[in-house]
């Protein structure tokens, strides 16, 4: 492949959960280029079956996340020249999840363990009861809105190695929204929120690698949330046994 | 240093806690068998205690002094993080954990040398 | 790694953070001059706060130590729960009783 400074190499991951390689590209250089529309350029010039996801382009949905030069990112929003590594790029589908085919990765596993932390809501209260007053600035309110902006791209299970090393680990997506449901006044078990954090896959199993909340392309911070998450469960623990 | 999405300083502190650990479990077994020879044979650990005069070993000493040091200091971070309010300055504290271990195992070296 | 084993990880590595600032100021001490079998039998022969001091460091590096080799282990090597708490109370009781002897050859209570 011939590399001017008008063309990059492109590697791209091709293949499925049985196993796959990376495919080559000479791609054209422009001055304001995202990865993403590196990505489109291949499949629409070069591959049309490349298989790969995105969906709002603008940084607000995560769909486009993938592996972009060993760390996952949201295509959409990593301009080229920023991650371009001796003028190459290497794009691969999202760590720690069974690819599909390609770029697409299989997202069930990451959801199946956000419900298995709890991540759906179980209310202290019917519609016929008083609605709970809840102030902006409520600490507890405070703690809980500073985690629930996730929109589930997978970016930060993508970054754990604690992720790609213990395949019960709920991961720190799943975790960081028990601890907004655990700081949730209208949560009606907060103990059973503790519990569902607490078993084979819980937070206990986080080293503080901080990969998580570096990447988080929402700027959250789940490495946090699960050091709430560990110092909640421990005062509990050390008062049930009283 | 390594490429990809392990290459920033709290991935590092968690790669040295868990090297340092690893180490220094598997060399207290012989720790505890070198001490244990004052019981049975004290000839045999006055032996051993020779070979610490060899510039290499003290070296070598001063390796563990730092592993020892830099797994106490980071794991006090880690138990800070884990049982205290949370304090954004994880990378500092990180930083001084690592510098701590220096300090220590550099005045262990200079005093043996 | 369960909330049990998290806590008893926790709970030791507290107990030795004392114990590990007391160990490293006596190794900074007794290494000037060199290192020999009297020189340290001299200080903890017959001591009972030595025998209670690596006592009881012992048993907590122990229990830190199993736990923590055994994290290692789940992390990099495909066993099961049983192959893991075999080796991880294994290691952890081979250590309690080598670091007894080693504390009472020192110490000869």
């Amino acid at each position: 492949m011939a590399n001017t400074k008008d063309t990059m190499t492109v590697k791209v991951w091709r293949g499925d959960k049985h196993g796959g390689s990376y495919h080559e590209f000479a791609v054209p250089r422009q001055d304001n280029q995202t990865v993403l529309d590196v990505v489109s350029w291949v499949q629409q010039n070069r591959d049309p079956n490349l298989s790969y996801r995105f969906a709002c382009r603008v940084g607000m949905c995560g769909s486009c996340a993938m592996m972009v030069n060993g760390t996952p990112r949201w295509t959409c929003r990593t301009h080229v020249n920023k991650v371009l590594d001796a003028n190459t790029l290497v794009v691969a589908p999202l760590r720690n999840l069974p690819p599909i085919k390609d770029l697409v990765a299989d997202m069930d596993p990451f959801f199946d363990k956000w419900i298995e932390a709890g991540g759906h809501h179980d209310p202290s209260a019917s519609r016929y009861d008083a609605m709970p007053q809840i102030a902006p600035d409520d600490t507890k309110r405070e703690v809980a809105n500073e985690s629930i902006e996730c929109i589930n791209c997978a970016v930060c299970y993508a970054a754990c190695d604690t992720v790609a090393h213990n395949e019960n680990y709920l991961g720190p997506a799943a975790l960081q929204r028990a601890w907004t449901l655990y700081n949730d006044e209208k949560v009606n078990d907060t103990d059973a929120v503790l519990a569902a954090v607490s078993g084979k896959g819980g937070c206990h199993n986080c080293h503080s690698q901080g990969s998580c909340s570096l990447y988080c392309p929402n700027e959250l911070n789940p490495m946090r949330a699960i050091a709430g998450l560990k110092s909640a469960t421990i005062k509990h623990q050390l008062k049930r046994g009283r | 240093m390594i490429k990809g999405h392990r290459n920033h300083p709290l991935w590092y502190a968690y790669a040295l806690h868990r090297v340092s650990g690893l180490t220094l479990v598997l060399f207290l077994p012989l720790h505890f068998y070198v001490l244990s020879l004052a019981l049975t044979q004290p000839q045999r650990l006055d032996g051993f205690l020779h070979w610490t005069e060899i510039p290499a070993v003290k070296f070598a000493e001063m390796g563990l002094v730092f592993l020892l040091s830099v797994h106490l200091l980071g794991g006090i971070r880690l138990l800070v993080l884990e049982l205290l309010p949370w304090s954004p300055r994880q990378k500092t504290w990180a930083a001084l954990a690592a510098g701590g271990a220096l300090f220590v195992s550099g005045t262990f070296l200079l005093n043996a040398v | 790694m369960d909330i049990r084993l998290y806590m008893a990880q926790r709970l030791s590595a507290i107990i030795m953070i004392p114990l590990v600032f007391g160990h490293l100021g006596v190794m900074i001490y007794a290494i000037q001059g060199g290192l020999s079998a009297s020189e340290i039998l001299s200080r903890t022969q017959g001591s009972v706060f030595w025998f209670l001091f690596y006592g009881l460091f012992v048993i907590a590096v122990s229990v830190h130590g199993a736990i923590g080799l055994r994290t290692i282990l789940s992390e990099f090597l495909r066993l099961n729960d049983l192959a893991l708490d075999a080796i991880m109370w294994g290691f952890g009781l081979v250590s309690i009783f080598m670091g007894a002897r080693a504390v009472s050859a020192v110490t000869w209570l």
